[in-house]
């Protein structure tokens, strides 16, 4: 299919300037968090000179790498989590028909209709009672059993053929040495997939570690730019830019290197 | 090498209605054994029974000497080549092929040497580091066989191996199959629906239709004494012509389709007397009427359809209801409406009985030749 | 004989007896946090509560009743709905504007793509602080743009009239990329020779646009629809950055009245009770879509 030239050429500048509308929040705060405070309130959009002072300033006013590692343990643990309980679910879904599975699966199903929010008030006393505030595990453990990973998990191996498993059957394999030996790597992809969205998901969140995290320990970054936010004066926006800068690096890095797969992989365990 | 014995086996999905229903057959040690028949008729669900992917619902599996009906698939000693060939798609073909000997813990230099020979055995050396997706249709099926083939299992099991494959390389691993059958002695059990692979590769076949046995015999006995008319048709191409016909005991003659006659001995005429019949002819046993043959048993057809192979001739005439094909070897000019004399001998008939579908009468005059009867020094 | 039944029972029974090992840890969780949870906030909302949240008194309906009644509440009410109105649509029609045009086949399309999904990697408090310093009074963007043009400044987050509006934009902003790519993705799963045949046919680009693509289109279209009805009713860190609610309360949404109720104000029989009609809310949102997104909407 061949396209006009004219047609090419609307069609470009209408993707140039919505993709500036669109990312034209993120831009300006990089550029705020190179600005020296006259400069915000001359409200420029190009900084005079490149200035990492903001950076170093944004380090010193808060632990912020404390609370990068901290969001770091978190997320990492939270996407571990998630690819073992969900795939595990998945295979027992696909490769292991028992009587009850149906209702199972719709057990799950009824997951995705009660909202997290509306149960967290005796989430937060049971992590409280569990002696959890404050700890890795209370932020993370709630978050393991997910009932989307499981179905984009059981969509992917649904797609194995199932003479894989008569296969490894008749070679003497066990259930769980088939599971991790074939299945997993077979489905290196969705699985990626998955792990991405989990690691992002989680990284972003913002309600949960507000709740249980009262102290420095293990708090996250997100929680640390609210700090950040309101302890600084108007004078302050570059170091607090600085701060968000830090914050979005991570996950926009991800979203850069994993967004074909994530849309494949989104639409997929969404649709089907 | 090892005997596989099926007594009353069948199988049923919701306990009142069998799948599949009393088979008894005993598959000999190093037979190469072919289960055909139509889609839909039980012969992948019997293999999967004697390969313990099916549950058994009656009867008993016995292979050796052990009853196998609750042995797990990997303790009944067998090896399996799935139609679409079941690769393991993240192992390279060196890693395929030792998977199932990983798994049994064979030691590391054993495994290589047997991967080795394998692959040597099926052309497969210069793939060993490849990975399945990098290979042709026919790779991939040499593959599959190599991995039954190093688990030195004493009975194959082979569902529909060949019929993802292009009709020229089915051809080839035909030979191929029954040559490495042959070569490592194995008992091989071997599901088709191209009853051209029954009938070339099989030492034995068994015919299945709707759950149940219709015949087990030797590739030629099936072709020539078909016990039936469903396998009279099944077997061979085109299928052998059917049509009904009786006795009319008072002149001695055969009316076939209210057509047409044959003169009877009167024995012959006793035998077949006050019976509906079922009459089954092949299509290259129906011959040109010569100058000497009997007026009686001489019939003019109508030419409806002509094919011409290149080394034979097929072409079909209208017998009451239903369309018969005659099929001469050679190139003949035969035009559609001609009208040709055909003759009918009686000795080349099957004769099945109407009601029970049995064949009663076999034919004795089958063109079948022997070395020695032809060749005169 | 007998043992031969058992053994058939136990050899059936396997699968069944491996998948709850496979299943258990999904379950339990689900259990302890789910589940467990959802009974205990229905529990909670017909009881008033102490300060560590344990049940003191059963006072049956009189939360609700209480929750009906109380001006702020329906205000949260009203100022949710406003701002599901707000969001869902506006957001979505222009994901779907975003995805058509990213769809086309065009050198570096990848980089746009990557570009219009990039808000789903920045966090809600990141963006949130990043917004809050476009509606600054004085310094932010959006009152520099409108001195240019000599139009007076708008109280972009002080003004009850625009406050939730302005929450509103920098929702629809947020949940941008992840629309983009939902409907990205249901975009190229249309298959191709459609488009073919109906170009043979002679169709135009908005022909084909109402004719295939949308109504190929609707599977997707409903389930993110349904996905950002759900994510604004869950609205919260936007809400507790920009604004705390107010002002006058005209952008205390649902889950931010929650909070404030059992975290600020220790009044968890309430919270559970507002709790419920959210999950009710959800409730509805979940079931009309399994209704209608199963049947009528695919491929019509």
């Amino acid at each position: 299919m061949t396209m006009s030239l004219p047609k090419k050429i609307g069609l470009y500048s209408l993707l140039i300037v919505t993709s500036f509308i669109v990312f034209f929040p993120v831009i300006y705060a990089l550029m705020i968090s190179f600005m020296t405070g006259p400069e915000i309130m001359q409200g420029r959009f190009f900084p005079q000179s490149i200035q990492f002072e903001n950076y170093s300033k944004v380090f010193e006013r808060l632990p912020l790498l404390k609370y990068l590692l901290n969001s770091f343990i978190v997320s990492a643990g939270v996407m571990l989590g998630q690819l073992i309980v969900c795939s595990l679910a998945a295979y027992a879904f696909v490769f292991l028909p028992f009587r009850g599975s149906n209702f199972v699966f719709y057990l799950f199903i009824s997951t995705m209709m009660i909202p997290w929010e509306a149960t967290m008030i005796p989430n937060f006393f049971i992590i409280q009672k569990l002696d959890w505030l404050n700890t890795y595990q209370g932020l993370t453990f709630p978050f393991f059993a997910l009932a989307f990973g499981t179905f984009l998990l059981r969509q992917h191996f649904k797609t194995i053929p199932v003479e894989l498993h008569e296969a490894a059957r008749i070679a003497g394999i066990s259930r769980f040495a088939f599971f991790r030996r074939v299945i997993l790597p077979i489905s290196k992809t969705s699985l990626v997939t998955l792990g991405a969205y989990g690691f992002l998901t989680t990284w972003n969140m913002y309600l949960w570690p507000l709740l249980i995290t009262t102290n420095d320990s293990v708090r996250t970054v997100q929680i640390g730019l609210k700090q950040l936010q309101s302890q600084e004066t108007a004078t302050e926006w570059g170091v607090v830019m600085a701060g968000v800068i830090v914050v979005i690096i991570p996950t926009l890095l991800l979203l850069f290197l994993g967004q074909k797969q994530l849309q494949k992989g989104l639409s997929q365990g969404a649709l089907k | 090498m090892k005997k596989v014995e099926l007594v009353d086996i069948s199988k049923s999905y919701n306990k009142t209605d069998n799948v599949i229903s009393n088979i008894n057959v005993t598959i000999e040690p190093g037979e190469f054994f072919v289960l055909v028949g139509p889609s839909g008729c039980g012969k992948s669900t019997m293999l999967r029974m004697i390969a313990g992917l099916e549950e058994i619902t009656g009867g008993t599996l016995k292979i050796g000497e052990t009853v196998a009906n609750h042995l797990p698939p990997n303790k009944r000693e067998l090896s399996m080549v799935f139609q679409n060939y079941a690769l393991y798609p993240h192992l390279t073909v060196e890693q395929n092929i030792a998977f199932g000997l990983d798994v049994k813990k064979i030691k590391k230099d054993v495994q290589i040497k047997r991967v080795a020979d394998a692959a040597e055995m099926l052309g497969l050396t210069d793939y060993l580091k490849r990975k399945p997706r990098e290979l042709s249709g026919g790779q991939r099926q040499r593959v599959a066989l190599a991995r039954a083939i190093v688990s030195e299992a004493p009975i194959c099991l082979m569902d529909e191996p060949l019929s993802n494959l292009d009709a020229k390389l089915r051809a080839q691993m035909r030979s191929e199959l029954r040559r490495i059958q042959r070569e490592l002695n194995m008992t091989m059990i071997y599901v088709t629906h191209d009853q051209v692979e029954a009938m070339t590769m099989g030492d034995r076949i068994m015919i299945l239709h709707k759950g149940e046995i219709q015949q087990v015999g030797k590739p030629i006995d099936i072709y020539n004494y078909p016990a039936n008319p469903f396998v009279a048709t099944f077997v061979g191409s085109p299928a052998m012509n059917l049509a009904n016909a009786k006795v009319n005991p008072k002149t001695n003659e055969l009316i076939i389709e209210e057509k047409f006659s044959l003169a009877l001995t009167s024995e012959d005429c006793l035998a077949f007397e006050n019976r509906l019949l079922t009459i089954g002819i092949r299509p290259e046993h129906l011959q040109i009427a010569k100058e000497e043959t009997a007026p009686k048993n001489k019939v003019d057809v109508k030419v409806t359809n002509v094919e011409v192979l290149g080394n034979e001739t097929v072409f079909s005439f209208q017998i009451g209801q239903k369309e018969w094909s005659v099929k001469w070897s050679g190139q003949w000019q035969i035009k559609i409406g001609d009208i040709i004399p055909l003759e009918i001998d009686f000795d080349a008939l099957c004769v099945f009985d109407g009601e029970t579908e049995r064949l009663i009468k076999k034919p004795s005059n089958v063109g079948s030749y022997t070395l020695q009867d032809e060749v005169r020094l | 004989m007998n043992t031969e039944v058992k053994n058939g029972w136990w050899a059936k029974s396997a699968n069944g007896r491996t998948a709850i090992l496979y299943l258990l840890p999904s379950v339990l969780l689900f259990s302890v946090f789910i589940f467990y949870p959802m009974l205990r906030t229905i529990y909670l909302s017909f009881y008033l509560t102490d300060q560590s949240g344990k049940a003191v008194l059963n006072v049956g309906f009189d939360n609700y009743a209480y929750l009906l009644q109380s001006p702020e509440f329906l205000n949260s009410m009203k100022a949710t709905g406003l701002f599901v109105l707000y969001t869902v649509p506006i957001g979505i029609i222009i994901a779907l504007f975003l995805a058509l045009l990213a769809n086309e086949k065009l050198k570096g399309i990848g980089f746009f793509r990557t570009i219009y999904s990039s808000t789903m990697g920045v966090s809600v408090a990141a963006s949130s602080v990043v917004w809050l310093f476009l509606f600054h009074p004085s310094i932010g963007m959006f009152n520099r743009l409108l001195s240019v043009v000599n139009i007076p400044q708008i109280q972009w987050l002080l003004d009850p009239e625009w406050a939730l509006f302005s929450v509103s934009l920098s929702t629809i902003w947020m949940n941008l990329g992840f629309s983009f790519l939902i409907i990205l993705g249901g975009l190229q799963n249309i298959d191709e020779h459609l488009y073919e045949s109906s170009r043979i046919d002679g169709a135009g680009y908005f022909y084909r646009l109402r004719r295939i693509t949308i109504p190929m289109l609707s599977p997707t279209l409903f389930f993110i629809i349904t996905i950002s009805l759900i994510n604004a009713f869950q609205s919260f860190g936007q809400i507790d950055i920009l604004t705390k609610g107010g002002p006058s309360q005209s952008t205390n949404l649902i889950v931010y009245s929650i909070y404030r109720e059992a975290f600020v104000n220790y009044q968890f029989g309430t919270a559970s009770a507002q709790a419920v009609f959210l999950f009710i809310l959800i409730l509805i949102v979940t079931v009309l879509q399994f209704k209608f997104g199963e049947k009528k909407v695919h491929y019509q």
